[in-house]
Order: structure tokens, then sequence, then C-alpha cells
């Protein structure tokens, strides 16, 4: 570590949020992440907003680092409130806002020092709708459907089923809310506090945290180990 | 104990394989839409061809973070070549350009695996890179490769094909190379010009 040692950088997360959901429907994007922030495995913060509004037409949600996304924040508002002062009546929309994303991790990765996570950057301008993914590398992506960590294994094979363009927002909503559930039952980082952001033409609304409907009483989950010899 | 977090690596491989074929009239380029990590799709329409100059073509596949970057920066040097000389690129200069520019970044080096491919005073070839590149390459050189360079008098290093024979070509390593490349599939994406 010689010569590296002298200068701070994150070589490993401290806390830590899970996946998040995020889909294209009829009027814009809908996008679902838990308020779990995790310290190593130990679920230390329960009510973490990971899912936040910026300008005027986009939504961001992030999981992994929590601090690293903070600072993702505080970038994006210094942007949009140097933009805001041309005072030229333009506003940067999702698709800017999504490609200066992805050219500042691109950037803290070529410095090996990354920003720990992945982002979904949804938003609707103009009528039309965005939907795109950074990670901590800067690997990027469109898609009519996007889910970071294990929403990766989990949630887009649902997502690769059942969607499809023209879904209600009620419909959307219930999407999301399978996802989310799946997360919940299989995710040990996910928690039962959810909340679930919107964003149309008419701009972002951010729901109230919610828990979903569980049942545990599934035999299989009552002794999962009975029958596997050797395992406690 | 040893490892007790969560590690990083500035790089990843996406997958994706590339294709190119180059008659004396035409020239085929092709690349896969699937982008991947790990055993993950990450989507299933992602575009790894991009037009650098009106008769210049490149499909890249790798680390779509590097292929991303090193696309702006050959599109960028194009520019200001425009501006300086009033003219489009050719086709061997692109590809000098394309060589320096990853030589460059020789010790940081850009994971991109690519396929150069244009219209140039009819020269031919053909070429394959990426993750299906070890099933594709030999299909092509059973099907356009000559006998043998060392033959008298010398022979046409490329079997001639026609544009469409090419097209078809191509099509049929895909086909090939998604049955058993799990980065390669989803779909082709073919560009051509003559």
């Amino acid at each position: 570590m010689e010569g590296v040692a002298e200068s701070q950088r994150t070589l490993y997360p401290y806390v830590t949020g899970s996946s998040v959901v995020a889909i294209k429907y009829k009027d814009g994007i809908l996008m679902a992440a838990d308020m779990g922030g995790s310290y190593g495995s130990t679920l230390r913060y329960k009510s973490v907003e990971r899912i936040k509004p910026i300008g005027k037409h986009s939504l961001l949600g992030a999981s992994g680092e929590i601090s690293d996304f903070q600072e993702i924040l505080r970038y994006l508002d210094e942007l949009i409130l140097y933009d805001n002062m041309w005072d030229d009546g333009n506003s940067l929309g999702p698709k800017e806002v999504h490609n200066y994303l992805t050219r500042v991790m691109y950037n803290r990765r070529n410095k090996f020092n990354p920003l720990w996570n992945a982002l979904v950057l949804g938003g609707v301008k103009n009528g039309q709708k965005y939907l795109g993914m950074v990670n901590m590398i800067g690997i990027n992506f469109e898609d009519n459907h996007v889910a970071t960590g294990l929403g990766n294994h989990l949630a887009r094979p649902i997502l690769r089923d059942e969607w499809h363009e023209n879904l209600t927002f009620e419909e959307g909503v219930k999407l999301l809310e399978k996802c989310m559930r799946v997360l919940l039952y299989r995710d040990r980082s996910a928690v039962n506090k959810i909340q679930i952001s919107k964003i149309t033409d008419e701009g972002a609304t951010a729901f109230p945290p919610f828990s979903l409907k569980t049942y545990w009483e599934f035999s299989a989950f009552k002794n999962p180990t009975v029958g596997a010899e050797g395992s406690w | 104990m040893t490892k007790q977090h969560a590690n990083w690596s500035p790089y990843d491989n996406n997958g994706g394989s590339c294709v190119a074929i180059a008659g004396a009239d035409y020239c085929v380029i092709a690349a896969d839409t699937r982008m991947s990590t790990g055993y993950n799709i990450l989507t299933r329409d992602y575009s790894k061809i991009s037009q650098l100059a009106e008769k210049c073509v490149m499909a890249s596949s790798g680390f779509q973070a590097d292929v991303k970057a090193l696309q702006k920066v050959l599109s960028a040097r194009h520019l200001t070549y425009q501006h300086q000389h009033n003219k489009q690129m050719s086709c061997p200069a692109m590809a000098q350009l394309l060589s320096n520019t990853l030589y460059y970044k020789r010790f940081f080096p850009y994971y991109a695996f690519n396929v150069l491919g244009g219209l140039d005073k009819g020269m031919v070839g053909y070429s394959s890179q990426g993750s299906g590149s070890t099933l594709i390459m030999p299909s092509l050189d059973n099907q356009l490769k000559s006998p043998s360079p060392l033959l008298l008098p010398a022979v046409d290093a490329v079997t001639p094909l026609s544009e469409a024979e090419a097209v078809d070509l191509v099509k049929s390593v895909f086909a090939s190379a998604t049955e058993r490349d799990i980065y390669t599939g989803d779909k082709v994406e073919i560009q051509w010009s003559s």
C-alpha cells in the first residue's frame, strides 16, 4: 500500500442501501426502494431515503454506500443551481443528469477512488420518458425497467415477464410491490419499510413509506433445514 | 479470517461479439446487442456499433464504460480532424488513430475489443472480436480464407463474396455463436455500406 496509504479513499463501503427497482409506466416512471441502511450485515438505520427528486424532471435512486450517495446529491444540487442561474428557461432533463452521473462515476473509477453506488435515474421531460442506470465503475445503459443489486437477480426476471408499455399507475405499483416482496423474503438486508416515488410530466411525487403484507407460515419457512442432514 | 468486506475492480467484462467482412465494393459490420455482467443480463438492446466517420464504422465489446470512453475520444478526435483538414478521416487513418489511442493507455488499458470497418479503395478482409470470437473466427476462416498463402501463383487472401452472401454469412456465424456463448445473443445489429 506504499504511496496509496497517504490518501483517503473508499476501499469498502460502510453504510449501504439495498436494491432499487424502477419501471416505465403509461405516464412516466415509478421507482421503489426500501429504507434500510446496513452497517456491514447489521441493519443499523431503518429510515434512510434512497430515492430523491433531482431538478424538475428527474428521480434518482441509489443503492450502495449512503454517504457517497449524499455526496452525489450535493454535486447534483450544485449542478442544478448553477444551471438555474443562467435564468434562460432551460432546465436539465433526466438524460442530461444521467449523462453527468455517468461521467462522474467513470472519472472516479479512473482515479481509483470510486463512488460506491449503483444509481438509477428516471424522469420525464416534454412527454419523453427516460430510465437508466450507472454503477460504481461507470457501466451505464437505458431500459424499460431496471434494478440494482439483488434486484438484478430477483426482480428483473419478474419484470421481463410482466412489464409492458401501457402499465397504469395502479398496475405499476402492484408490479413493484411484487418485486419488493420477493426481495424482502430473499434479500437479508432488505427491510419492510418501502418507499415508492413517481415522476410524470407534472413532476415528482414521493409516497409515504409503507409495509408489505407478508406471510411466514409456510412449513418450509418454519423449519427450513429439516431433512437437510448435517445442517444446523 | 481474511476478507470481510466487499471489494471492487475497475474492470468488468460485459461481453458481446463483433464481426466485419469487407469485400471489394462493400463492408458489412455487425455486433450483438446483449450486455451482460457475470451471469446477469443488464440489457438486451444495447448497440455496440459506432459510426466514427462517413465511411468508417467500429463495433466494440468488452468493458462498456471503457468502450463508451473510447468511442467518445475517437469521435472527438475525428471532429478536430474535420476542422483541421476539411475532410472525413479515411479508414486506415482511423485504424491508426485507434491503435495509437489504445496504446496511449497501455498501462491502464481500455478493456475494449474492436473491429473497425469501412470502405477504402477496394481493400478486403474480415475479422471477429469479443466473447464469441473463438467460435466465429474459425467459421470465417473456413468460408473466406484462401487455402494457403504459399500457393503460386498467389490467390486472393479472401474468397470473394457478394454483399448478400456476406450478410448471410454474418447472420449464420452469429446464429452459431449465440448457441454456445452466453455473452452473445438477443439481437444482431448489422450495418453495411457499398
